[in-house]
């Protein structure tokens, strides 16, 4: 009998894995592909600061460092976000297929047993915990275990059996096209956000740069106001910018953008990552709140063997915990979503006008947002409800 | 006859954003390979989210 298996072996399934192994749990971490962190669904940018909370930085997996970000008003208006110490790297791009895998080995070295190519089919309680159905090549087999950690991803089965999470609505979900590609002329010291509801109905275009004249170069939008399917969006923005450069790799991928789920438990079972819908309803980020959801849960699993207690009532000091960490920037960037998604073009381009040139020393949805009340006093009301 | 979400395997990239969106789990993603069910009542949300334009629907 296992102390807990989890389903998914991402950024959120391998950090509990570990978290969880290292603490002494008898653990199981089961991924559906045969190949660990392919196929990429991700545009793989993260902070520094919120990657060295959880992970020793091996250069092995970073593709890229960046200092800045500049955002693009559908007018061209630049707005640029950068440390005011050159060098001082805030940024970085993941080279994810490498970066998985090498959170899977720790969870490994840490004791935990890994299966690949091995799909969760479903769960079904016993009177002390629960019997998790595998299949593997067409085998199926059942294990026992006391706890469930779901971080099977969007597309999470786990969630949705467990009764935890609603499946999403057109609305709360980003539709996400990206072109790996190569032989681009720009300026690899910065990521590049580019807005418009003509370019990116309720989403946005990005560049990401991956080192060596290569770069991520994708698009997310909203289904429920997009009229067409994301890879033409993106195959418009491509031609528009005039980017020139050679398609690699084809990236194609969903965010959930719902904001703060009331709760990620139930009795034995827990949800991390983007499987309890925990990447930012602004930015789409996912990694950072995965790597904390996946770090808190493996914890709580630890606690929850040592105390013998799987109930629900314990394992909501899980929600405490991720809640505590991300659960309030989740609600706060949900708000902001739907306060930008009212804006037309011309807003975004007078709101882009207004703090063009001004310096905002650090790259977060929440620096652009103090700047922009500082240029837009009249504004305050309009966030006075947003941001208490 | 039923109206139902077909895929074009040409054009599906397996990334799974149709599975977050189906209400009757009507489909599942086996490594690369999407399969779609007879639950599925073609509503199209599937559709609609779908990066590629891989899927439509079809009367089968």
């Amino acid at each position: 009998m296992f102390d807990l298996v989890v389903v998914g072996a991402g950024p959120a399934g391998s950090m509990a894995a570990k978290t969880s192994a290292e603490k002494g749990l008898n653990v199981l971490l089961v991924e559906k592909r045969q190949e660990i962190g392919t196929p990429v669904r991700c545009a793989e940018g993260i902070s520094k600061e919120s990657l060295r909370r959880f992970v020793e930085i091996d250069k092995k997996w970073i593709a890229s460092e960046v200092i800045g970000a500049k955002i693009y008003a559908p007018d061209g208006t630049e707005v640029v976000m950068a440390e005011e110490i050159a060098g001082n790297e805030v940024g970085f791009v993941l080279e994810r297929k490498i970066f998985d895998r090498h959170l899977a080995r720790l969870a490994a070295k840490a004791g935990a047993e890994v299966f690949v190519k091995t799909t969760a089919l479903g769960f079904e309680r016993t009177h002390n915990g629960l019997k998790v159905k595998l299949r593997r090549l067409g085998e199926e087999w059942e294990v026992e275990t006391k706890l469930l950690i779901g971080a099977d991803g969007v597309e999470s089965k786990i969630g949705r059996m467990a009764g935890i999470i609603k499946t999403l609505k057109m609305s709360e979900i980003e539709s996400c096209a990206q072109y790996l590609m190569t032989g681009l002329d720009i300026d690899e010291n910065y990521t590049y956000f580019y807005l418009g509801n003509e370019l990116a109905p309720g989403g946005y275009a990005w560049i990401f740069p991956k080192g060596d004249r290569s770069a991520n170069v994708g698009i997310g939008v909203l289904p429920s106001i997009a009229k067409m399917p994301a890879k033409c969006y993106l195959d418009r923005f491509i031609e528009k910018l005039g980017i020139k450069g050679k398609i690699v790799e084809f990236v194609a991928g969903a965010v959930p953008v719902y904001g703060e789920i009331e709760t990620a438990v139930t009795d034995n079972i827990m949800l991390c990552g983007d499987a309890a819908y925990h990447s930012d309803p602004i930015t789409g980020g996912g990694i950072a709140n995965a790597l904390s959801a996946g770090y808190h849960a493996g914890l709580v699993a630890s606690e929850a063997v040592a105390k013998n207690d799987f109930s629900v009532r314990f394992l909501r000091r899980y929600d405490e915990l991720w809640k505590a960490d991300f659960g309030g920037k989740l609600r706060r960037n949900k708000k902001l979503q739907e306060f930008f998604l009212k804006l037309d073009d011309p807003t975004l381009n007078s709101l882009a006008r207004s703090i063009a040139g001004k310096k905002i020393e650090e790259m977060s949805v929440q620096a652009i947002v103090v700047e922009l009340l500082r240029s837009n006093p009249s504004l305050i009301e309009l966030f006075k409800d947003l941001l208490s | 006859m039923v109206r139902r979400a077909i895929v074009d395997r040409r054009k599906c990239a397996y990334c799974g954003a149709c599975i977050a969106v189906c209400n009757l789990n009507a489909n599942e993603l086996i490594e690369t390979f999407l399969e779609i069910n007879e639950k599925c009542n073609g509503c199209g949300l599937c559709v609609k989210t779908c990066p590629m334009g891989a899927l439509s629907l079809a009367e089968v």
